[in-house]
């Protein structure tokens, strides 16, 4: 195998609960505190694999399922997108669509099993993240097909890394809008302020971790890292849209596109600080100005 | 080895056959008594021998780029009638032998003699004559054969979803279904006469192209909306959800798997005959694949009958077929084959899927519902641990019909992608991608709407006493299940099998002839393959790292409660319903679902009129319901018709019933059809 994949997958793999550390500690730095240490995520996740599973008598398989195939579909699509100048091990005609709806299925999953047990809270989260989705998709079509016409291409990996080049100098305005409407996208499919907020205390007004209330022992530390592997996965993407300027060939690249992403975990950090999460039934409204967004740098492009 | 020319031959025969015993099936019933359970019997097994020996003839056309053609004389003199099967016909006559065998075992355990002896023979009879009816409708070459099959499909039909009669709200399915159906013929009778007027007879040929482009448009126009009604392309959809809901449930299976795909096929086949249409009738055929894809889905999720959300889907994936069937036509106007072939693959690989797991989806239902004897989801629930296997194929169904991967319906969802995305970066046709997004979005509600069945009816916490005793289906209705469930896994893990039938099917569309590319060189089968064996594979070693612990835990502490944040007083009345569920979606779209709720109002103050509302102190029990109705129908057809006839009452009191006045009338008529005569030039 080539080491360009095993760097990839083992980017994909290891780096996702840092960009967890990353947002905590920026937020922590933000409002003043110290704040965990930036490995804390990996830690949590090694003490959650080390506790024991309580399982819910309502729950059946779908409950223990939901966290595997969260994870796996994250992973799977982890591996369309490129990092770096390097390009993504998997690659090919339609691809985006598996993208989408890889992300789609562990969606279904996971609201499946927010249902699996019974509780209103539970189910109040998987009615959000549901009702919400079908208007994030829709932006990310836009964005893939906005991508499609700057490359030539129906495939991630050369849509993803045609924003180099001359792109952002030439036409940088659909850039702007369609990295606009992946940034909000990336913040509602994440659950992230002003969508969601992950860190609150109250049951109704959560939708994630509403979802996965009842998980607990290692099916939480699945969930947990199927989680931040979505996180990293979007990110990616949101990165290759930002800064294409900035793309240098070969392995320092990939060193910098590794701490492109740490910076969007920052940045991200930062939205969350400085905002207040909005009213649930605003969030549509935020979420059809990603879609408008998007769709415009669609027209920019439709010449 | 037998020459390829001979088994060609022999497909058309097979499949006359395969019609004439399916339309035998149900006539031995009628002699017997109507208690026997040989008359059951029998009808099984005409119609399990006619599907096989149908299928048979179907994979023969397939496998052999078309079958024999037949021609004989027509009962109308001067008119030659024929028969012909060719790759296209065998195509759409796969899933009707498919689904129509599965449905004969599922019903002869779901409808069985000791618990409806009434109208058994009827639905049997009728069942067999509407799947010959099918067979035929597919291999007519013109008008007469066609229209003949095509009325005997409607009464059928009629007859099946009326099963239940004694039920006005059955009746009431069933007549608007009729209304609809007649309104199609006519539109057909209309398509024929042109068409013969264009070709000289009423054969299928295909139209000139030097014929007048306007009665070229009247004939795709007439296709469209004859073969709309019978597909429930909104917004011609209305007759549908009522009557599928209305029918037996294997019916449901069959006329949403299979006996809406012959509106499919007759606009397929008609827009193939028109030659190179204009780009306007591509466009318009996307626009409205686009509307009925979307608005199918959100009318879908605020549904609480599970049978009728089905039908609400069936709208949705007729719009996704009718997607690829418009990327088809665009691409023939524009002259762009790649774009044919794959708009083509996917509206026909869709015809097939849709097939498979909606019926799948309805024999689901049909075991939920003879379970509990309720289709409201309100009053289901926790099914999953009582009825395991039905849950299990159930769940196979919802993520095949959200065209989520691994399953089949991801990847005819892919091919139109493919296609409208392939459009949409070609310079100039940027609009043809527009309905993506739009398919996107409906693929996402798609799995709103399967995650609140699924989760409202076979997981959580029982909602109602029926649901606490539901018992789990004989094998004979599982194993109709289980064949579907399994198709529709092959499909999807290996997509390369039905490509032969496709591009056979797709060759056979275009008259005159289209050279297109071969599907293989435009679509990733091999990577689908190996995506959707991963995903299984992966799945599969985590799920076996995971469940020891999981089970280990079970073991330990088997009566846990779920986590109530402290609210101790959790009940299954504090569950997320299915109206809530959906209630952030279609809360949005009250301008188009407007939703009717009837609720009691409270008493405010002592001087509130006391109508309706809930009085004192201490009110007594109430009664809260909300449902969305049909809007074309109910708010729209319903009224007007009110309306017409108020109008028209006032007209009704002219005549008066006086043979004098009528002969007044008759010569004022004729006295100013005389002074017109003088006075005209």
């Amino acid at each position: 195998m080539k080491t360009t994949v095993i760097a990839h997958v083992l980017a994909l793999a290891l780096i996702p609960p840092l960009l967890l550390g990353v947002i905590r500690k920026t937020k922590a730095f933000v409002a003043g505190r110290r704040g965990p240490s930036l490995w804390q995520p990996y830690f949590d996740l090694l003490k959650l694999l080390r506790k024991e599973v309580a399982l819910s008598a309502v729950t059946t398989g779908i409950f223990v399922l939901a966290p595997v195939v969260a994870l796996v579909t994250a992973v799977m699509a982890g591996l369309l997108v490129p990092l770096g100048s390097f390009a993504a091990p998997v690659a090919f005609a339609g691809d985006f669509v598996l993208f989408a709806y890889l992300l789609a299925l562990g969606r279904f999953f996971t609201a499946s099993a927010a249902l699996d047990t019974g509780s209103p809270f539970a189910g109040m989260g998987a009615a959000r993240e549901v009702g919400f989705a079908w208007i994030t998709e829709p932006a990310l079509f836009f964005a893939f097909l906005a991508l499609g016409r700057l490359s030539g291409s129906l495939s991630l990996d050369p849509m993803l890394r045609a924003t180099g080049g001359g792109a952002w100098t030439q036409r940088p305005a659909p850039l702007v809008l369609a990295a606009a409407g992946v940034l909000i996208v990336l913040l509602a499919e994440c659950s992230r302020v002003p969508v969601d907020d992950p860190s609150t205390h109250l049951e109704l007004t959560m939708i994630h971790e509403a979802m996965v209330l009842d998980h607990s022992g290692p099916l939480l530390a699945v969930v947990e890292y199927g989680a931040a592997v979505k996180l990293f996965v979007l990110e990616a993407l949101l990165l290759h849209l930002l800064a294409p300027a900035a793309r240098i060939e070969g392995w320092p690249g990939f060193g910098l596109f590794v701490l492109g992403l740490l910076a969007i975990a920052a940045g991200v950090g930062v939205i969350e600080s400085t905002m207040a999460r909005l009213r649930l039934l605003h969030v549509p409204t935020l979420l059809t100005a990603a879609v408008l967004s998007c769709g415009f740098a669609f027209l920019l492009l439709g010449k | 080895m037998v020459p390829q020319d001979d088994l060609a031959a022999a497909a058309l025969p097979l499949l006359v056959a395969a019609g004439c015993l399916l339309a035998a099936s149900g006539v031995p019933g009628l002699l017997l008594r109507r208690r026997s359970s040989w008359g059951p019997r029998i009808a099984t097994a005409l119609t399990l021998a006619g599907s096989l020996v149908g299928l048979a003839g179907a994979s023969l056309a397939l496998g052999s780029a078309g079958g024999g053609t037949l021609e004989f004389a027509s009962p109308v003199p001067g008119l030659r009638a024929g028969l012909a099967a060719d790759a296209l016909s065998a195509f759409f006559a796969l899933p009707i032998f498919l689904v129509g065998g599965l449905g004969s075992l599922y019903g002869a355990a779901y409808w069985s003699p000791a618990h409806h002896p009434g109208r058994g023979r009827r639905l049997r009879l009728c069942y067999g004559l509407l799947l010959a009816s099918l067979t035929f409708i597919l291999l007519a070459r013109d008008g007469v054969v066609f229209l003949v099959a095509w009325e005997a499909m409607a009464l059928t039909t009629f007859f099946l979803v009326t099963t239940d009669e004694e039920e006005a709200a059955v009746r009431r399915a069933g007549w608007v279904y009729l209304l609809y159906s007649h309104a199609s013929v006519l539109c057909l009778f209309a398509l024929f006469a042109l068409e013969r007027q264009l070709t000289g007879d009423f054969a299928f040929r295909a139209i000139p192209a030097d014929a007048p482009p306007g009665l070229r448009a009247a004939v795709f126009v007439l296709a469209l909306v004859a073969f709309g009604i019978k597909a429930g392309a909104m917004p011609l959809h209305s007759w549908l959800p009522a009557a599928h809901a209305a029918a037996p449930s294997h019916v449901s299976a069959l006329m949403s798997g299979v006996v809406i795909k012959a509106g499919i096929y007759g606009l397929v086949r008609t827009c193939g005959l028109l030659g190179s249409p204009p780009l306007g009738w591509g466009m318009t055929v996307l626009a409205v694949g686009s509307l009925a894809a979307f608005f199918g889905v959100l009318f879908a999720l605020a549904q609480h009958d599970l049978k009728r959300l089905l039908a609400y889907h069936s709208i949705e994936n007729v719009g996704i077929i009718l997607l690829g069937l418009g990327l088809a036509m665009v691409g023939r106007s524009l002259g762009r084959p790649e774009w044919v072939a794959l708009g083509l693959a996917g509206c026909l690989l869709h015809v097939w899927n849709h097939a498979l797991f909606k019926s799948l989806l309805f024999f689901g239902a049909g075991s939920v519902a003879k379970a509990t004897g309720t289709r409201d989801l309100e009053l289901t629930g926790a099914l999953a641990r009582r009825m395991p296997a039905t849950a299990f194929f159930f769940l196979v169904g919802a993520i095949a019909i959200c065209g989520l991967p691994p399953l089949n319906g991801f990847v005819s969802e892919l091919f139109v992608y493919l296609g409208l995305a392939r459009a949409g970066l070609a310079p100039g046709t940027a609009w043809a991608a527009a309905p993506a997004p739009v398919l996107a979005a409906t693929g996402a509600l798609a799995v709103a709407c399967f995650v609140k069945v699924y989760g409202i009816v076979f997981l959580g916490r029982p909602r109602g006493a029926a649901a606490e005793t539901a018992r789990e289906s004989p094998p004979l209705m599982l194993a109709p299940m289980a064949v579907l469930a399994l198709a529709c896994v092959v499909l999807g893990a290996a997509p390369v099998l039905a490509v032969p039938a496709l591009e056979r099917a797709s060759a056979a569309w275009a008259r005159p002839p289209l050279a297109v590319p071969a599907l293989a060189s435009l679509v990733p089968l091999g990577w689908i393959s190996a995506a959707a064996l991963t995903l299984l594979a992966a799945v599969a070693a985590l799920a076996a790292a995971v469940l020891p612990v999981c089970r280990r835990a079970r073991r330990r502490a088997a009566a846990l409660p779920t986590w109530d944040c402290g609210y101790a007083a959790s009940s299954p009345r504090l569950q997320y319903s299915a109206s809530s569920f959906a209630e952030l979606v279609t809360s949005r779209f009250g301008w188009v679902l407007r939703p009717k709720v009837e609720a009691p109002r409270l008493q405010i103050s002592p001087l509130d009129p006391p109508e309706g509302t809930l009085p004192g102190l201490f009110p007594a029990p109430a009664h809260f319901h909300s449902h969305v109705d049909d809007p074309v129908v109910d708010d729209l057809l319903a009224p007007a018709a009110r309306r017409a006839l108020r109008v028209t009452a006032a007209m009704r009191a002219v005549p008066r019933g006086q043979m004098q006045r009528y002969l007044l009338y008759v010569v004022a008529a004729l006295v100013a059809l005389l002074a017109w005569a003088v006075v005209a030039p």
